[in-house]
């Protein structure tokens, strides 16, 4: 079956197997300098621990792997090709001036341990980049060690955990919303905290009377996405602020939904005291088909001795350097600095935008959520009416009356084009269809994708099989995902 | 802003369409008093030229043009140019984790070659699709052994990476997961005795690396067979991954928590790198992270997915495996092409050649100062002994736009005046010559005064 609507269409597609399947003895897309110092026996060099064979490795040339890897690309779906509305995920565009920048050769080439005396130019990234965060934080102090969003998660926590037990009074567990992200559990389990689960309320928000009544002494902290992950301000953040401050509580803010914020509000003003960013998400640097991500975390100045080492410090000569003397300090959570060359990219996007742009970037991403949910308003149901900022939640209500599921509407919209939004998310909407557009998206794509959604719901009330074996153009149909997991192939092996 | 695609005229449409006045009746959910009044201070908008010198600016601050000896957990090698032309491929750049496996085969697909390939080289029958690097992946592997034997007690050597040793640390505190140390013996190796003293029926599993921090190939079967005598796993830290193409991997281990920055990753300054973890088959449901598997679709057609997902967060919450979601896989991507590039032979002649390098090196350096640990078998890196401070001897280099050896004092204080030496096929003869020539006190211009010296050290 032909792709749907004006936005896709029939593009030749060329196969493409595994590359040890190109493999043949003797093909190389190597050749090494010759050598300038003596040859060496590596048998009597290492003796036993010499390796003869280096199993099923490949042998092939440099046009079989340009031309490999430049088909396999040709089946991934991108932002480059189109609008990527997974909610949650903030699929922005990357600027190419990000890309060039990290390349430049003494930040590419510069190594983590060459002296600070010639290392001043990373420094002075990475005291530029921490500035400007902390004020579109509105916090005291950060680090950027953390390796990803969870990573951050687990500093904040550990750093949590130090706080309280300086206290004086260690505590036992986390409250954690049913709307939020699963690494947040995740993550408090990993630093020993017991999870206990905060109900949401009618309108989507945080139960206050609920939060009230769980709040205890043994309560460490509230890990609390805001927006939260059905693209809901938190309207009673003082007060949830309070109410944890009141009993010795701290409030962790999951900044996966920063890009709804910069330039408009601060966390660090309306009562958190510790928080991760995801640079990958809301300042530009490439999902890169799952990572590298980078997950700096800000906080306020009473958690400013618990900070991992090392920490970067101006030094009476005015160099920068690294003290790594921090006898509070709840250690090293990663070696070396963290992702620096994501520090780079996250930074020139700042300097793109400067502080007009980035206000300009949060306006949009607000204003094309509201626009989608205008658009399908009335043909998906929206369970929670409260206003939208970056995102919307939809749900399947309707179309499931038809045996249609999210997943199904999801697969169908591949055909007209797009990247499907983020299915069966967040928890507290069954059937969810979460939308963020971000602000990368122009009016002309949008109303692309709303026609797209509006032409796919009609086809469920006419022919539901339509959307139930969707995708119907891409080069592979749904994949049995259930005997991959049962019967694990995890690694080619040569044929018997 | 030129990254955003409206016009005003489109702003106004979309807000007539939503039924608004102005922008800000979007921002009314928060509360006003919350509500920032002022510009962020941050830098003023630049032009791309502007941000283009600014960053040149800083490389030029950054070591730009030295000749570097440093290795310790990050090398320099030579990066085939087609990984990048590759993977600045906006399919591969823009795109998102590989949840919808239909228009997602290219990354499920190559995730599954480096997979495949990350077994051949470690020896191991499955590995992950990346974690953030090999100091996190170590700690990860290390938490799976002691899911997998219910034991929670770990001994780590003294030779690991000392980085490597402060991330699991932290990350041990609060598993309940008590650590001990094993010290290494004359020749650089993990001491034996000291780990059959020190092992115990609670002891999950042993953490090693090899080659080691000094650069020291670790008697892997040795320590096996003590960990395994014990009912304990063997976790082996992999840090120079371009070792495996002369070194015998560590084929009795149970869990390999590699680095594989050597293969195509840029220094960078320290990251992103790509740490990966394989092991046994059996294992598999305690890994933590993402895995590619292969199935068919409705028409038997070969694909890929990620599989296996009861492990991991998104699914299991509070009782995954782990909390990692976002993982390294861009990175992943250069050290599968960086792989394919260099390949069964290649990878072999490549490691070949640091071989060659630093033993010349290491000749050569014997010549001024004492070579510990030459009695037993190494890679590419080296540990030299001298009278001076290697501060003071660094301080020399400097000017002569060399970094030399990393100082271990701050690591190693019972090794005196020590630096690890690093050699890779970059390295060349005349630099390792020049090099030498600084070491050597008596070619030394004049003695360096102890304020220079201090000021090298930071």
């Amino acid at each position: 079956m032909k792709p749907t609507g004006p936005k896709a269409t029939l593009h030749v597609n060329q196969n493409e197997g595994l590359i040890f399947e190109k493999s043949s003895a003797g093909k190389a897309a190597w050749k090494l300098p010759p050598l300038d110092v003596p040859e060496v026996d590596a048998a009597k060099l290492l003796g036993a621990s010499e390796r003869k064979d280096l199993g099923n490795m490949p042998e092939v040339s440099e046009i079989e792997i340009i031309r490999h890897f430049t088909r396999l690309s040709t089946w991934n779906y991108a932002i480059d090709l189109g609008m990527y509305p997974l909610g949650s995920c903030t699929m922005k565009y990357n600027p190419r001036v990000n890309e060039a920048v990290a390349r430049v050769e003494g930040l590419a080439n510069g190594h983590p341990y060459q002296p600070e005396k010639i290392s001043q130019g990373a420094l002075q990234i990475l005291k530029t980049l921490s500035e400007c965060l902390i004020d579109i934080t509105g916090m005291d102090a950060i680090t950027l060690q953390p390796a990803a969003g969870a990573h951050g998660e687990m500093t904040g926590l550990l750093m949590v955990r130090a706080y309280h037990h300086a206290q004086g009074r260690p505590r036992k567990k986390i409250l954690i919303p049913d709307s939020a992200h699963g690494t947040n559990p995740a993550t408090a389990a990993m630093v020993d905290y017991a999870v206990e689960n905060l109900k949401s309320d009618s309108r989507g928000m945080v139960d206050i009377a609920a939060l009230e009544a769980q709040m205890n002494e043994d309560v460490a902290a509230l890990m609390l996405t805001n927006p939260n992950t059905l693209g809901v301000f938190e309207q009673q953040i003082h007060k949830i602020a309070d109410i944890l401050h009141a009993k010795g509580g701290l409030l962790y803010m999951d900044g996966a939904n920063m890009n709804a914020l910069v330039g408009k509000v601060r966390p660090g003003d309306f009562g958190v005291d510790v928080m991760h960013l995801n640079l990958h998400k809301t300042f530009s640097t490439p999902h890169g088909g799952g990572g590298p991500g980078s997950g700096p975390v800000a906080i306020k100045k009473k958690l400013e001795p618990f900070l991992p080492t090392p920490v970067l410090v101006t030094r009476a000569d005015g160099s920068l350097g690294f003290e790594y003397n921090r006898p509070q300090s709840v250690g090293r959570v990663r070696a070396f600095y963290g992702n620096f060359g994501m520090f780079v990219r996250a930074l020139a996007y700042i300097q793109a935008n400067g502080p007009d742009g980035l206000r300009q970037t949060t306006e949009d991403a607000v204003l094309n959520a509201n626009y989608i949910r205008k658009g399908l308003e009335g043909t998906y149901d929206l369970p929670y009416t409260t206003p939208t900022m970056h995102e919307v939640v939809f749900s399947d209500k309707l179309q499931a009356k038809k045996g249609v599921r999210t997943m199904d509407i999801a697969k169908r919209l591949i055909d007209y084009g797009f990247h499907p939004y983020t299915t069966a998310f967040p928890l507290i909407v069954p059937g969810a269809l979460m939308i963020e557009p971000t602000e990368s998206e122009s009016k002309e794509e949008m109303d692309l994708f709303i026609d797209a959604m509006k032409a796919i719901a009609e086809e469920v009330n006419e022919d539901p099989q339509i959307a139930l074996n969707a995708p119907h153009s891409t080069r592979v149909s749904r994949l049995d995902e259930t005997a991959a997991a049962r019967k694990p192939v995890l690694r080619w092996k040569p044929p018997a | 802003m030129r990254y955003l695609p409206k016009s005003p005229a489109d702003r106004d449409a979309m807000l007539k369409a939503i039924g608004l006045r102005s922008v800000d009746e979007l921002f009314a959910p928060i509360p006003a008093e919350y509500r920032l009044n002022r510009d962020l201070k941050v830098p003023r908008q630049m032009a791309e030229s502007e941000i283009v010198d600014y960053f040149r600016q800083r490389s030029r601050e950054n070591g730009e043009g030295y000749t570097s000896f440093l290795g310790a957990g990050a090398y320099a090698h030579y990066r085939p140019v087609i990984i990048d032309s590759l993977i600045s491929r906006g399919e591969f750049l823009t795109a998102y984790t590989p949840y919808q496996a239909e228009i997602s085969q290219g990354t499920l697909q190559s995730i599954f070659e480096f997979q495949t390939m990350i077994c051949e080289l470690t020896g191991m029958e499955v590995a992950n699709a990346s974690m953030y690097d090999g100091s996190t992946a170590a700690a990860e592997a290390v938490m799976m052994a002691v899911r997998l034997t219910g034991r929670r007690s770990v001994i780590v050597a003294r030779s690991l990476h000392p980085e490597y040793r402060e991330v699991l640390a932290t990350y041990a505190t609060h598993q309940g997961m008590p650590l001990s140390i094993a010290g290494f013996a004359n020749d650089g190796r993990l001491n034996v005795g000291e780990l059959e003293k020190s092992i115990t029926p609670e002891t999950a599993c042993v953490l090693i690396q090899s080659p080691n921090f000094f650069g020291t190939i670790e008697d892997v079967a040795a320590i096996a067979e003590i960990a395994h005598k014990n009912g304990a796993l063997l976790v082996v830290s992999i840090a120079e991954a371009v070792s495996l193409g002369i070194v015998e991997p560590p084929r009795q281990a149970d869990i390999i928590a590699m680095e594989a920055q050597s293969f195509g990753v840029p220094l960078g300054f320290g990251g992103p790198y790509c740490g990966v973890i394989a092991s046994r088959d059996k294992f598999v449901r305690q890994m933590p992270g993402r895995l590619v598997g292969q199935t068919v679709d409705k028409q038997g057609r070969r694909g890929f997915v990620l599989t296996l997902a009861t492990r991991e967060q998104h699914i299991r919450r509070e009782k995954a495996t782990s909390n990692i979601c976002t993982n390294q896989a861009l990175v992943a991507l250069m050290v599968n092409i960086f792989m394919n590039v260099y390949g069964k032979v290649g990878l072999k002649e490549l490691a070949k050649q640091n071989l060659a390098k630093t033993a010349y090196a290491a000749g050569q350096f014997a010549k001024h100062g004492k070579i510990l640990f030459s009695n037993a078998p190494r890679f590419n890196e080296f540990v030299v002994q001298t009278e001076e401070d290697p501060q003071a001897i660094n301080g020399r280099l400097l000017k002569r736009q060399i970094v030399g050896g990393l100082p271990l004092k701050k690591f190693y204080p019972e090794l005196g005046n020590a630096a690890l030496w690093c050699c890779t096929e970059l390295t060349t003869r005349s630099a390792i010559d020049a090099a030498v020539a600084g070491v050597a006190k008596s070619e030394a211009p004049a003695p360096s005064t102890k304020e220079e010296a201090e000021e090298v050290a930071r």
